[in-house]
């Protein structure tokens, strides 16, 4: 059993004695206490209101840990690659958008509060659509028909002006005045806690799925396909229900997003969000429940607040996956998970000392090669925007040669400093992991 | 999953630093611009041509001190063309308490930000925006979708339409319509047989196209369809790779035709077209570089040969000159930024512009009226275009009172 | 008539477009199971790296250099990348080629700029090589069918006349057996996808100037190449051939087919007006919906033939 396979083994089963429980949630009551605390810390005294970017910024997180949960319900858990995860999200928003058109018209009597759940239900039936004909097939076959969808589905929300608005999307506005708590929904910070208080509900249900026997048989049918089938189940039957549910918390995600935005144009269905589900469910880890949620609120903040600080952010994007990739196939959970046998074994304080030596090196590196793309695209393309480049707040001239030198000696020399300094590093770590476990496994 | 304590603390911390640095409130020492378009991306050269274009247009304001001893500063944002990256970057406008955004590329965008300003200026008011909109041109901004806080300092479709339709020879009988399908296209096509219908009755539709947005890649088949419908103009609202590849189908294919565009000299365009285009290609546009010369205006023509030197494509942007100097005047008449007063300031204004023509900020939908010029891209002009030794000639103008045109914008006024 | 035989000239050059940038992107699916999503990213370098060196040398140059450019690109890729990848997996694989996407169209952008390149075709192939009903038939795409008609023709004759297209055959439908069989597989992987990046790139030295050179190229045609592959069917060039031919005939065929399933319903006196979805969707004519049908197609073949038109295994 793969070292990942085992921690998760050890996280779910049950067997304690109730008090140690309920301490066990304790990392749910935390995330909770931080979103509900969060906002407050950027508040704005002297405006007396909230910093709306950074509200903006959260509730565009809580959207993406369900949509990147949801997404890992396939792909980690079910073993199911999706190109279409945007499809279900996307005609949920648009689904979302009618449903509040009918609630602001009166002629749809649910509060505010449920249309989430409305959302989650109208994401059910999309995927069961389209999960029926999908989930015929399964591995490259099932992602090749995703693929199809999704560029057929985006096309068509691109044509078609009923249910689609054509190109320019459909709006809405969420003052419904239908609300379980005499909220009016006109302030972003009320928004941002409906949409918490979703992503706990969401998320506390994809957990527990996690534990029964349809979570548990979609793990089968990942693992060995063939040897599920001898169980008794029917995989296809098994990829469809699991598919059709991961569309229901796809569509809650897309609730919020419609709710939040009040406007659905076809970039809600459209591949490059799929390809983001993918993303965060990867980088953060596909192996566990919590990767996902960590790769969406890595990926956010790097759309969000490094978008706004180069115009190359696609090049780091790029960048952190093949590194991710190459060294870390288990995400960044996968990392942290690696360090349990040592944790357990009370040795982590001897890692100290490495990870700073390593970490000096590494930071040297990626100044280098930031300093690299980002004179690169300011010598082609953002000298010609009349953009300045600055370097906290040092105007740079990238006409001499001097920064560029800078760049160079640092990324190369700091490469060969890293490349010495890692293999040091790999030696201790080795030899923790035998005190550690003895003969196991590293 | 045991998160380790510290582990948390340092998440916090990186979180702090992260996000703080773009909250930071916006120093009164210039007068700050949002503007939100795609600089990342399949779109990116429309975003960073508008850029370079208001980069030389500020460099002069401020150079002539700005408005009010305060220069102005544009502060970028990247919306990917996307209504909700858009709709974010509003967030971060308002929350530097940054008086106007502005935006050029996408009527999808500008539509859901007239929407979004709309919403937010209501619910805000005491944080309002006012919005600028330099180059998103559906009609329908201004008429079905028009906005106390939105001011379209470009001409709509329709008013392209007039000029378009009107500047079409004498000698014409068949057209056959080509349009992008979406908002804009859309547009296009129905503006189009509008005023075919009343200017032009004598010519007839032999065809009505509608393709895809940037997904064709090879015109050919079309073009056989042109050809057998025997039309003697391809009239046309494309622009980017769909136009090129329509054209450069066309003329490889021998077609014997008018191709008359709307957005013909928009860039990278004239590149895509190449030497077989001479005389060809039509376009309705605000302002190329030969005007000057044609006109005998010394002073634009100064200013072309400056632009020229630092650019390789042509200078389109003067209504965002227009835009600036009635900003410019609008901020000194009321003494502030405040959205409200230089909204009504703006109202109502007559600017001239870079050829003396008076512009008329319309009060009724905050619709600039500006003249046209509709030329064509031909060899033997002293200035060319992107380097392609084929520059523009005028054929036909017309003025602002050929485009004022009815609106049918009911527009909410705010109380205060 | 006319529009038929012009039309299927048309579709003919399209289609063997698409094949040339498909016949690569199906070798090294079939061989290494490798979704290479950067595939249409080579394409694009090709066409860009085609532009660089017409500027500085001329053409013909870069129809040899480019493509070899594009082809050394790719073995790097697969030596000091994807190998270290290849044992966490499909996913992983998908991930790498996905960031190098994003690198690729980046670093395009920024040594080139954003505007379209003016990469013209060469001034002895500008002229009509034929006159059909009044339309001309440029020379220029009488070569593109020459040169995709001799690669296709060179890799059929290497496939199957070669000892190293054997193994590479082999390898493409039982590729454990191969390596039980003590051959060098890692190598022969590596040449398939240099093979295959070579092929993409001289596509894109044909097609840049064909169409336009700009950095949007490489997600434009992306996803349409992927269709072709699948439902040509994996192990198979025949298929990757015939599906080629077929997308683009039907691409071409249904812009000239202005119907739509309203008007085939109108004999039988139903007739629907685009009141709501489902009559929208009956009453948009075939030409505007041409983009759609390959993806539609792709689904049912999915559905009831998972291994393509004539795939040789199980995807």
């Amino acid at each position: 059993m793969s070292e990942a396979t085992q921690a998760r083994e050890a996280r779910i089963l049950p067997a304690r004695p109730a008090a140690a429980r309920t301490l066990r949630y304790w990392p749910w009551l935390a995330a909770l206490l931080v979103s509900v605390v969060l906002p407050w810390l950027f508040y704005d005294w002297q405006h007396a209101r909230h910093a709306g970017f950074i509200v903006s910024v959260l509730s565009q997180t809580g959207m993406m840990i369900i949509f990147a949960l949801s997404f890992n319900m396939l792909m980690g858990q079910a073993g199911l690659l999706s190109f279409c995860h945007s499809v279900l999200f996307g005609l949920a928003g648009y689904s979302t958008v009618h449903f509040l058109n009918a609630a602001g018209a009166g002629e749809l009597p649910v509060p505010m509060e449920l249309i989430p759940l409305l959302a989650g239900l109208s994401g059910l039936g999309f995927a069961a659509v389209f999960g029926y004909m999908a989930t015929k097939q399964r591995s490259t076959a099932f992602a090749m028909i995703t693929l199809g969808i999704v560029q057929l589905v985006t096309t068509a929300a691109t044509m078609f002006h009923h249910f689609f608005g054509g190109e320019g999307g459909v709006k809405t506005d969420r003052m419904i005045d239908n609300s379980l708590f005499g909220l009016k929904y006109a302030h972003a910070i009320e928004v941002y806690y409906l949409i918490v208080a979703w992503t706990l509900v969401a998320a506390i249900g994809m957990y527990f799925h996690t534990n029964t026997p349809l979570g548990r048989m979609a793990n089968a049918c990942r693992d060995n396909h063939e040897r599920a089938q001898f169980v008794g189940y029917d995989p296809r039957i098994v990829r469809f229900l699991q598919f059709s549910l991961a569309g229901f918390y796809a569509g809650i995600a897309g609730g919020l997003f419609a709710i939040t935005y009040e406007i659905v144009t076809f970039d809600a269905v459209a591949a490059p969000l799929a390809a983001n589900a993918l993303l965060m469910a990867y980088i953060g880890g596909a192996t566990t429940f919590v990767g996902p949620v960590l790769g969406a609120i890595l990926i956010t903040l790097m759309q969000s607040v490094v978008s706004l600080m180069s115009n190359s952010w696609l090049i780091y994007v790029g960048v952190l996956f093949i590194t991710m990739v190459i060294f870390a196939p288990a995400g960044i959970t996968g990392i942290i998970l690696k360090h349990a046998p040592i944790m357990r074994a009370g040795l982590m304080r001897r890692l100290v000392l490495p990870y700073s030596r390593v970490l000096v090196p590494g930071v040297i590196v990626l100044f280098g090669s930031i300093g690299l793309v980002e004179l690169l695209s300011f010598f082609t393309i953002g000298r010609a925007q009349g953009k300045r480049l600055e370097l906290f707040g040092q105007p740079l001239d990238i006409q001499s040669a001097v920064p560029w030198l800078i760049c160079l000696v640092c990324l190369l020399g700091g490469g060969f400093w890293l490349a010495r300094e890692s293999r040091q590093f790999k030696r201790i770590w080795d030899g923790l992991m035998e005190i550690a476990q003895p003969g196991g496994t590293p | 999953m045991r998160f380790p304590r510290s582990f948390v603390r340092i998440f916090l911390a990186l979180l702090a630093v992260a996000l703080w640095g773009p909250g930071a409130r916006a120093a009164d020492a210039t007068i700050k611009i949002g503007y939100i378009d795609p600089f990342s991306g399949a779109f990116a050269a429309g975003g960073d041509a508008s850029l370079k274009m208001f980069q030389f247009i500020i460099e002069n304001i401020n150079a002539k001190g700005g408005a009010l001893g305060k220069k102005f500063e544009l502060v970028t944002f990247d919306d990917k063309l996307q209504p909700a990256e858009a709709l974010i970057a509003l967030k971060s406008v308002t929350d530097q308490n940054l008086p106007f955004v502005m935006s050029c590329v996408g009527s999808n965008v500008g539509s859901a930000l007239i929407d979004a300003v709309n919403k937010h200026n209501t619910r805000n008011p005491d944080n309002r925006v006012l919005q600028l909109n330099c180059g998103q041109l559906a009609t329908e901004l201004t008429n079905e979708q028009c906005s106390f806080w939105h001011f379209r300092f470009a001409g709509s479709v329709e008013m392209r339409a007039v000029a378009r339709i009107k500047s079409l020879p004498a000698s014409l009988k068949t057209v056959y319509l080509l349009n992008q399908d979406y908002l804009f296209g859309q547009s296009i096509r129905d503006d189009t047989k509008k005023f075919l219908a009343l200017y032009r009755p004598d010519i007839k539709i032999v065809g009505d196209e509608m393709i895809p947005l940037m997904q064709v890649k090879d015109f050919s088949p079309y073009i056989t369809k042109i050809k057998a419908s025997g039309a003697e103009s391809l009239l046309t609202g494309n622009y980017g790779p769909d136009l090129a590849l329509l054209i450069k189908a066309g003329v490889d294919a021998g077609l014997n035709i008018r191709y008359d565009s709307y957005l013909g000299h928009v860039i990278g365009a004239p590149t895509a077209i190449g030497a077989a285009g001479d005389g060809r290609l039509t376009s309705v546009m605000e302002i190329h570089d030969n005007i000057s010369v044609e006109e005998n205006n010394a002073a634009q023509e100064e200013f072309v040969k400056q632009w020229r030197t630092t650019h390789d494509f042509g200078f389109i942007a003067i209504n965002s000159v227009t835009q600036f100097d009635m900003l410019v005047r609008a901020i000194e008449k009321v003494g502030s930024t405040d959205p409200l007063k230089v909204a009504l300031a703006l109202e109502g204004m007559e600017q001239k512009d870079m050829f003396g023509a008076v512009n008329i900020m319309r009060k009724d939908d905050h619709q600039l009226l500006n003249p046209y010029y509709e030329a064509v891209l031909t060899k033997g002009q002293k200035y060319d275009v992107e380097k392609t030794g084929m520059g523009w000639k005028t054929e036909f103008k017309t003025t602002v009172a050929d485009e004022t045109l009815p609106t049918t914008c009911t527009m909410k006024r705010p109380e205060s | 008539m006319q529009v038929g035989l012009i039309s299927l000239l048309d579709g003919l050059v399209y289609g063997m477009l698409l094949f040339m940038l498909a016949s690569g992107l199906t070798l090294i699916l079939s061989m290494m199971g490798v979704l290479n999503f950067a595939h249409a990213s080579v394409y694009m370098l090709g066409a860009y790296f085609a532009y660089q060196i017409d500027q500085w040398v001329g053409f013909w140059p870069a129809l040899v250099i480019a493509p070899v450019l594009c082809g050394s690109i790719g073995a790097a890729i697969e030596v000091w990348g994807l190998r270290r990848v290849h044992h966490n997996g499909h996913i992983a694989e998908l991930l790498f080629t996905f960031g190098l996407v994003f690198i690729i169209g980046r670093g395009v952008q920024m040594i080139w700029g954003m505007l379209p390149m003016a990469y013209r075709v060469p001034a002895g192939l500008d002229f009509p090589l034929f006159s059909l009903y009044g339309e001309n038939f440029p020379a220029y795409r009488g070569f593109m069918l020459l040169v995709s008609g001799g690669m296709l023709f060179t890799t059929w004759l290497l496939l199957k006349k070669t000892r190293i297209g054997l193994i590479i055959q082999a390898s493409l439908t039982h590729p454990g057996m191969v390596s039980a069989l003590g051959h060098n597989v890692p190598l022969v992987f590596t040449t398939v996808f240099a093979g295959g990046s070579f092929l993409a790139g001289l596509a894109g030295v044909i097609a840049g100037n064909y169409l336009t050179t700009e950095s949007a190229m490489a997600d434009a045609m992306g996803p349409i190449v992927f269709v072709v592959v699948i439902f040509g069917g994996l192990g198979s060039l025949a298929g990757c051939f015939t599906a080629s031919i077929l997308m683009g005939m039907v691409q071409t065929f249904s812009v000239v087919f202005d119907y739509s399933f309203a008007d085939a319903l109108k004999p039988l006196g139903v007739t629907l007006a685009a009141n709501d979805l489902l009559g929208e969707i009956l009453t948009i004519p075939m030409s505007r919906i041409g983009p759609l049908v390959p993806y539609a197609l792709l689904i049912l073949i999915l559905l009831f033939r998972p291994r393509g038109l004539m795939g040789t295994r199980e995807t």
